[in-house]
């Protein structure tokens, strides 16, 4: 008896050990982060590294200024959002609200399906494909832009979005419809008037969420954004966001060298932007769970 | 305006949304299979590259893929079930669970790019792998673990907690319950979330950059510290370090539309399965 | 009580949930080979009572128990008992049907095989024993291999009967077991409940008094965490001690 007992007690030792696996690896990454990527701060200023227009890491003497990488990631993602977001919400908005039970089961696994689209896929469709067509329609020295790395991102981050602001006005209960139908409002008053105040925060997570994703995507914007360091002046201009010079240029580094330890950093600075990014939508959304009374 | 007319043109937006974004998926479906559907063969698929990658086959690639793949779900499908059966079955509620919940949450939100810095600093240089399957393997089952907790812990929560309490007062022991009421009910879950994640793990490219790929390698893989080639990785190689563009972005187009099939293969039985498991129960 | 055997003993035993004080110094006796209802509004405490007497309020967290519980001269409580030991003497048939989703043969099985019970030859006497004994072996012993959730409700509640006394216990504790039934599965499972007391010792939770009264022996009557009467079944339906009994089963509230 007391035998089973004690192999019931090493079991759950067991599992509690293997469930810490995931924070030692979230503590690992951010461990190995820092450790990599603090040393580049002997040699170079943080202001001059966070705040420095040039970014010339072979150069010699080199110059390791972030601000175009930056501005690089911010600038296509900012773009990315005007397509994903009208495009995710309003999917999202039509499936909850106008699809048919068929529709919705037609609708939901495409969508899933379109999310789950490689991204080296999306990287090759805008360098094969987009870029060519945006360079002829817009008649641009070259269709490897921010242009077209906003559109591809804003494609890829649009299912992201959409499943996440379904969930959301999901659980948007039935009565609010009901009594703004009971006092004569439209279909459409009702949706904007009621479900997405209602849904908000909700869809805001999902906004914020989308923005994470996009700014942390890698292999798109490295082959779509035409990867120069520079700041750029139009949606024209290419530019190299901070996880395309990280991929890019690791390969190149030697180890333990002040580029590594620059590639380390810049990794350090978009891991604390996309966990920023992400503790807000776990707040938000923990208030939104709140608000309509479903489980914390 | 009047109201109908403001509803009109609402609805007419969120139906064009929808449209638009399912256009994308058909959009590049059918580019990448337009052009790529000719250049395979059955020498494209079974034999290695040839003439300085202007020719030949990507078959080292195909196989590469596998192998990281295999790798990843060998070691994250066991850890990320324990992980889910403890916060599903063990854990009581505090402190604890929600840091491990939290952490979980954030791991799923970490950028592919920084995967395959941890891989290099710790199982390239640390453990001294080298740029081997194993690195590039463990490297993609960190960033793939989330996604088999979050899939299996839904899985385990659709389990009706009174098939629990009718083990236990049989007395049974909790592992008891847990393995042989618990998990065989929760399995069409756990599967359906291992597809998803092995759709997932073979398309992503970031983690083995500095990890595993190759961009050339003579014959297959031998062991699991041998460097691979991998069919993501190859395409952006041929787009981007290539001499000659135009007979490499014609293979390049090939690569694409067999890893485009093989991950809309993945995914699409994925949620066939899951479809099915619903309306099973559902009655 | 008649001096008649006692099988269970509830002493001085308080239960909380977090702060809530649920069950209030219960003190009562469970008679050998008699069915014994407990009655009362929702809330009172009654399932909470009988979950203990099989120590399955232990799932739920964040509880406190004191006082003791004796089966036959076992203090089940004690800490040094193991919980599921306790469990195989003492089965339980709960509200809803939960079978699980197996099929029907392996549910009968599974006891055995959780309590270490490996002979095959065994295993298939108990099984088609207990089915015979919760009156379901003529419905089902020609798909013994089909899923037990394609079974009725009803036919789902008697095999979890037959689940329990797989493992032979010596009490069955059933939470209102026909509380999701309809009528004629509710006959069925209270004629077999008075063919069980010849084996079994039983205790039933019901919020029926009608059901009470045609099935049991004794009956305790449970409001807000207090037991307010316990006595035989036909003096607490014909002439009940205390006022707040009589008002419940006379249905003036509940």
């Amino acid at each position: 008896m007391s035998l089973f007992r004690l192999k019931e007690k090493i079991i759950q030792g067991v599992f509690t050990v293997l469930a810490f696996s995931s924070l030692l690896f979230l503590v690992g990454i951010i461990f190995v982060l820092f450790k990599e990527g603090l040393p580049i701060f002997k040699d170079v200023k943080i202001s001059d590294f966070l705040f420095g227009r040039f970014w010339y890491p072979t150069y010699e003497p080199p110059e390791f200024g972030v601000l175009p990488l930056i501005v690089g990631s911010f600038y296509v993602s900012l773009g990315a959002m005007f397509v994903c977001v009208p495009l995710g919400i309003g999917s999202a908005l039509y499936i909850n609200e106008m699809a048919s039970y068929k529709q919705k089961a037609i609708l939901k696994p495409l969508i899933e399906i379109l999310a789950s689209v490689p991204s080296i896929i999306y990287g090759f469709f805008a360098m094969a494909i987009l870029a060519p067509f945006l360079q002829k329609t817009f008649n641009i020295p070259i269709g490897l832009c921010t242009l077209n790395a906003s559109i591809i991102l804003g494609v890829m981050a649009t299912p992201t979005v959409c499943s996440l602001a379904e969930d959301a006005l999901s659980y948007v209960p039935r009565s609010f419809r009901e009594a703004s139908f009971a006092v004569g409002a439209t279909r459409w008053q009702t949706l904007i008037k009621v479900v997405i105040p209602a849904a908000g925060s909700g869809i805001s997570t999902a906004v914020i969420l989308g923005m994470s994703r996009a700014i942390g995507e890698t292999m798109t914007v490295l082959m779509a954004a035409g990867g120069a360091a520079i700041i750029p002046t139009s949606i024209f201009d290419p530019v190299r966001p901070m996880t395309a010079a990280i991929a890019a240029e690791m390969g190149e580094a030697p180890v333990g060298g002040d580029h590594y330890h620059a590639l380390f950093a810049i990794a350090l600075a978009l891991f604390l932007i996309t966990f920023f990014f992400n503790i807000l939508a776990e707040i938000i959304s923990r208030r939104f769970r709140i608000k309509l009374g479903l489980s914390g | 305006m009047n109201q109908n007319t403001i509803q009109k043109i609402g609805f007419g937006f969120l139906s064009f949304s929808v449209i638009a974004t399912i256009s994308f998926l058909f959009i590049i479906i059918f580019f990448i299979a337009a052009r790529g559907i000719r250049v395979i063969s059955w020498e494209f698929l079974t034999a290695g590259p040839r003439d300085g990658m202007t020719a030949g086959g990507v078959a080292p690639a195909i196989v590469g893929t596998f192998y990281l793949t295999l790798g990843a779900i060998i070691f994250a499908l066991p850890l990320g079930i324990a992980c889910a059966i403890y916060l599903c079955e063990y854990s009581p509620k505090g402190a604890v669970v929600n840091i491990i919940r939290l952490s979980i949450n954030n791991l799923a939100g970490v950028p592919s790019v920084v995967f395959g810095l941890f891989g290099l600093a710790v199982f390239v240089k640390f453990f001294n792998f080298g740029a081997s399957i194993l690195s590039g393997s463990l490297s993609l089952g960190i960033l793939v673990l989330p996604l088999i907790i979050s899939a299996t812990q839904e899985a385990l929560l659709a389990i009706p907690h009174s098939i629990r309490e009718a083990s236990m007062a049989l007395g049974a022991t909790k592992w008891q319950t847990i393995k042989k009421i618990v998990l065989p009910a929760a399995v069409p879950g756990i599967l359906t979330g291992t597809i998803l994640s092995i759709g997932r793990v073979a398309g992503e490219t970031a983690p083995i950059l500095f990890t595993a790929a190759a961009f050339y390698l003579k014959g297959y893989p031998k062991s699991v510290f041998s460097e691979v080639m991998a069919l993501p990785y190859h395409i952006y190689a041929l787009m981007t370090e290539g001499v000659y563009p135009e007979k490499q972005t014609a293979i390049a187009y090939g690569c694409s539309f067999i890893l485009l099939v093989l991950v809309l293969l993945v995914s699409g039985l994925a949620i066939f399965i899951r479809q099915r498991q619903r309306s099973y129960y559902h009655g | 009580m008649d001096n008649l055997p006692i099988k269970m003993r509830a002493h001085g035993v308080d239960f909380f949930y977090g702060q809530h004080h649920a069950l209030k110094n219960i003190n009562l006796d469970i008679a050998k080979n008699h069915v014994t209802a407990i009655i009362g509004p929702s809330g009172c405490g009654k399932s909470t009572f009988i979950r203990l007497l099989n120590r399955m309020n232990e799932m739920v967290p964040n509880t406190t128990l004191t006082g003791k519980i004796y089966l036959d001269c076992l203090d089940i409580l004690s800490p040094c008992i193991d919980p599921a030991e306790v469990r195989r003497r003492v089965g339980m048939v709960f509200q809803k049907p939960n079978p699980f989703p197996k099929n029907i043969f392996e549910n009968i099985s599974y006891g055995l095989e959780v309590n270490g019970i490996k002979n095959k030859q065994l295993i298939e006497d108990r099984v088609v024993e207990s089915l015979k004994k919760s009156a379901i072996w003529d419905e089902v012993k020609d798909r013994l291999h089909d899923s037990a959730l394609r079974l009725s409700g009803g036919q789902q509640q008697r095999l979890c009967i037959a689940r329990c006394l797989a493992i032979q216990p010596e009490v069955l504790l059933f939470d209102e077991p026909c509380a999701s039934l309809d009528p004629i599965s509710t006959r069925k499972i209270e004629e077999l409940i008075l063919e069980l007391k010849k084996d079994y010792t039983i205790a039933i939770v019901t919020h029926n008094m009608q059901q009470a009264a045609r099935i049991s022996d004794y009956t305790g009557f449970f409001l807000l965490g207090d037991l307010i009467e316990f006595d035989k079944t036909e003096k607490i339906f014909k002439a009940p001690h205390d006022s707040r009994t009589e008002d419940y089963i006379t249905g003036r509230f509940g």
